[in-house]
């Protein structure tokens, strides 16, 4: 089950697994190491194409062609495990990347707001979970004391006005 | 002292109402303990030993008299009449109760506090000199800047699941009495040579199981520029600290195991791509922020008669001495109240003894109080004058111990009476050391020595910076504990030296006196305890201790 | 063999509990029941983590006792503070012997 920009939603995503076809009629993730294997044969690919990285992995390799990539997909493998919250901000504002950002993994739905302000718009919600109370997770605070990257103006910013 | 406004009282009340919410999710079964643990310690509560304990905090120890008469409800009403100070400037509630954490939270902020990051993976309380505003030998007060990290800090985004806590102390004189070296990030207030004012930037610092000291990683890092460098070293830490074994996660391995120069590199790499356009405030936003560290408005003040009160009571003239030090106003001073009575628990105070110091402060110091790292209180703002009077209203509380820095003053963590982390009591042998020495001409004697205790390896007693440090240990199944020499706090911040095998519990407090008497006895004219230390070395220490046996 | 009880704390409330003879939760470590072997500690703990799942009690573990006057006590230092409270008495006290509670 999806969650993006507050709603449920349809996953119209295929996660491909590492040794699996990859369907070239319909919108697929691959993991970054089969990304980089095989990135010549996605140069004429028509239908949206996804990549997904685990917690430990650099964006150098997609920093310059993210033009060319549709979604990142995040990984956390743990909920305590912080990295894509930063990879998430870089993606972002260091290298003005446009296309979805999912969050993906072992997620909590107090975290969604976190990381909708870190620029994801999409949460892969596990299979049990209450997808309205996640919804609604986004806008559990409204105050913001830092800028971060989305467009919410910090306290700071807006007591200046 | 920092007065919220709308934005800071809104984002306090829906903390509170996000929190109540997963505690009844937690209730009726929504949440899994394991789902519920994180989010129930970003708002400093933890399961320890007997109950549930509730870590409150002092943003950089600074308290109103309604903030601490709200501790003092708080204590009377959901816990068991009394409140525990850390080593982090925090408080402690040992005996809250889940159901009640919420409405706790709700009381909190009618006063413009909470428990926010106390706890957890974050970026903890941002902890600052104890006479911040008041020390002559200030540059600039540390706690604007403490207020500008503890906002930018609360409810990061990005870093509320860092590899593990992540602590920041932040001085404003060359005296460091915020112990920033032994801090994840230690932040000392410097001029450069155009007599700006900065930070040099520490990093690295940590006590626990491998302590360090902090490296400087910037020797100066212009004012405006502190939140965008600050949010680059997280960065840093945040991608590449461990994540694989929790004993090895703080940012004090990463830049051992790095190097400090390409950890600072990185950090370098980091912020020229943030300055410009990271969180760096306006200088409208710092200006409204530090109006509120004004110094007050003091009155020209009267000396004569407190002297006089100095010959006629010699019990005043002692707590004097060794509680009250000098202010950068003509007239005033600062007196430290000491929450280290002969025999008791250190850090402790009632119910009624918070009240009490409200009641005081409001008398006295302009209704402001401060927390010290060293689990005491301070009282900033005193004229001279006062200070016979408000040592008889301390003294009528249990709260006119005078023996500040001294051997009596004994830092401690709650152990294992207390933790659920602990290995050993700490509380018990704290207190047979203070019963030793509860002699005050004897603590004089001695002079400066401090004297810390830690449970377990975790070192939240500090002993690590201890002049003399105790740990505990355990030794199957019994208490030992292990004691190291010539730990230091302050701007020559240093480990202790472990000076031989762990003492069983019935000897540790004889060893400690064994150490105080080795000392008096090589020490020359002025020298402190550390400053004998320092020229002899453990040599002696250890011929006294163990070649005996 | 070796006997063991179970230990938790009181969700809501935070006290420490014992599991006791008929799967209910008592403050006093004597009126744990003590399990011996393998499959009754296993036992033990099934029944405890169902109380756990109910949101009775949190993180219920084993502990391991030997027996006083027919009663459960725990072995560990650790574990004996807990069934007796802080071993030091709260709070300073006030002078004229006001305010002094003991565990």
């Amino acid at each position: 089950m999806l969650v993006k920009n507050g709603l449920i939603v349809e996953d119209n995503w295929v996660a491909v697994a590492d040794d699996a076809a990859i369907p070239d009629d319909r919108p697929a993730i691959v993991p970054l190491d089969r990304w980089r294997r095989e990135r010549a044969a996605f140069e004429d690919r028509n239908a949206p194409l996804g990549v997904r990285l685990a917690s430990d992995d650099t964006l150098d390799d997609i920093a310059d062609v993210l033009h060319g990539i549709d979604l990142i997909a995040l990984e956390f493998p743990a909920f305590t495990d912080g990295r894509s919250y930063s990879t998430a901000r870089l993606l972002r504002e260091r290298h003005g990347y446009t296309g979805e950002l999912r969050a993906v993994g072992q997620i909590l739905r107090d975290q969604v707001q976190f990381m909708a302000r870190c620029g994801f718009d999409s949460f892969e919600l596990p299979d049990d979970a209450g997808a309205e109370d996640w919804a609604a997770g986004q806008s559990d605070i409204a105050v913001f004391y830092q800028p971060a990257a989305d467009a919410r103006p910090a306290a700071a910013a807006l007591r200046q006005r | 002292m920092y007065r919220y406004d709308s934005y800071d009282t809104q984002l306090v009340a829906e903390r509170v109402s996000q929190f109540r919410g997963q505690v009844a999710r937690r209730l009726d079964g929504s949440l899994s303990e394991d789902e519920f643990r994180p989010l129930r310690l970003l708002n400093g509560l933890y399961l320890q030993l007997h109950a549930y304990m509730l870590r409150v905090a002092i943003p950089y120890g600074t308290l109103s008299s309604d903030q601490m008469r709200m501790l003092a409800h708080i204590a009377r009403r959901y816990d068991k009449g009394y409140g525990h100070f850390t080593t982090r400037q925090n408080i402690q509630f040992n005996w809250t109760k889940l159901e009640d954490a919420p409405d706790i939270l709700m009381d909190l902020a009618k006063v413009e506090m909470h428990a926010i990051q106390t706890s957890g993976n974050t970026i903890r309380n941002t902890t600052a000199d104890p006479f911040a505003g008041v020390a002559a030998d200030e540059i600039e007060d540390p706690r604007i800047t403490c207020e500008i990290i503890r906002q930018w800090s609360t409810l990061h985004p990005e870093f509320s699941f860092l590899p593990r806590k992540f602590k920041i102390a932040v001085t404003g004189a060359r005296q460091d009495r915020a112990a920033v070296k032994v801090h994840d990030i230690g932040l000392a207030m410097r001029r450069n040579e155009t007599g700006d004012v900065g930070y040099e930037v520490m990093v690295g610092g940590g006590q626990g199981r491998t302590p360090m000291i902090a490296k400087t990683i910037r020797d100066f890092l212009p004012k405006e520029h502190l939140l965008s460098y600050l949010e680059a070293i997280l960065r840093v830490y945040n991608l590449a600290g461990r994540r694989d074994n929790k004993y090895k996660a703080r940012i004090k391995i990463l830049v051992h195991e790095t190097g400090v120069a390409s950890f600072r590199d990185q950090v370098e790499a980091e912020w020229l791509a943030l300055r410009g356009t990271g969180p760096d405030l306006d200088p409208a936003e710092v200006a409204r922020i530090a109006a509120f560290f004004e110094p007050p408005a003091y009155e020209p003040v009267d000396p004569t008669g407190y002297r006089a009160m100095l010959f006629e009571d010699r019990a005043f003239a002692d707590w004097v001495k060794a509680n009250v030090a000098p202010h950068k106003q003509t007239g005033y001073a600062i007196a430290s109240i000491s929450l280290k009575p002969e025999g008791e628990a250190p850090g402790d105070a009632t119910a009624d003894q918070m009240d009490a110091v409200a009641r005081l402060a409001d008398r006295f110091s302009l209704g402001e109080i401060r927390v010290t790292h060293e689990q005491n209180l301070v009282l900033p703002h005193l004229r001279e004058s006062d200070l016979y009077e408000l040592w008889q209203g301390l003294r009528a509380h249990g709260l006119a111990t005078a023996n500040i820095g001294l051997i009596g003053d004994i830092i401690a963590c709650p152990g294992l009476d207390y933790c659920g982390l602990a290995t050993t009591r700490s509380i018990p042998v704290a207190q047979r050391i203070s019963r030793l020495f509860a002699n005050l001409d004897r603590q004089h004697d001695i002079g400066e020595l401090r004297l810390k205790i830690s449970g377990c390896i975790n070192a939240c007693g500090h002993h690590h910076v201890g002049h003399i440090g105790i740990l505990g240990v355990d030794r199957k199944g019994e208490e030992y504990y292990q004691i190291t020499l010539g730990g230091r706090a302050d701007e020559d911040a240093a480990i202790g030296k472990i000076i031989g095998p762990a003492f069983a519990s019935e000897d540790v407090v004889d060893a400690v006196e064994t150490i105080v008497h080795t000392y008096l006895g090589l020490r020359r004219d002025g020298e402190r305890f550390v400053d004998t230390y320092e020229r002899v070395g453990r040599p002696p220490f250890k011929e006294a201790l163990y070649d005996a046996r | 063999m070796t006997q063991h009880i179970v230990t938790a704390n009181l969700l809501g409330k935070g006290q420490v509990v014992y599991l006791t003879w008929d799967g209910g939760w008592s403050e006093q470590v004597a009126e744990s029941f003590i399990g011996s072997g393998e499959e009754e500690n296993s036992w033990l703990l099934g029944i405890a983590t169902r109380a756990a799942e109910a949101r009775i009690v949190v993180d219920p573990y084993l502990i391991e006792v030997t027996e006083r006057n027919g009663a459960a006590w725990p072995v560990q230092h650790r574990e004996r503070i807990r069934a007796t409270g802080p071993t030091v008495a709260y709070a300073p006290p006030e002078p004229r012997g006001t305010l002094r509670r003991v565990a």
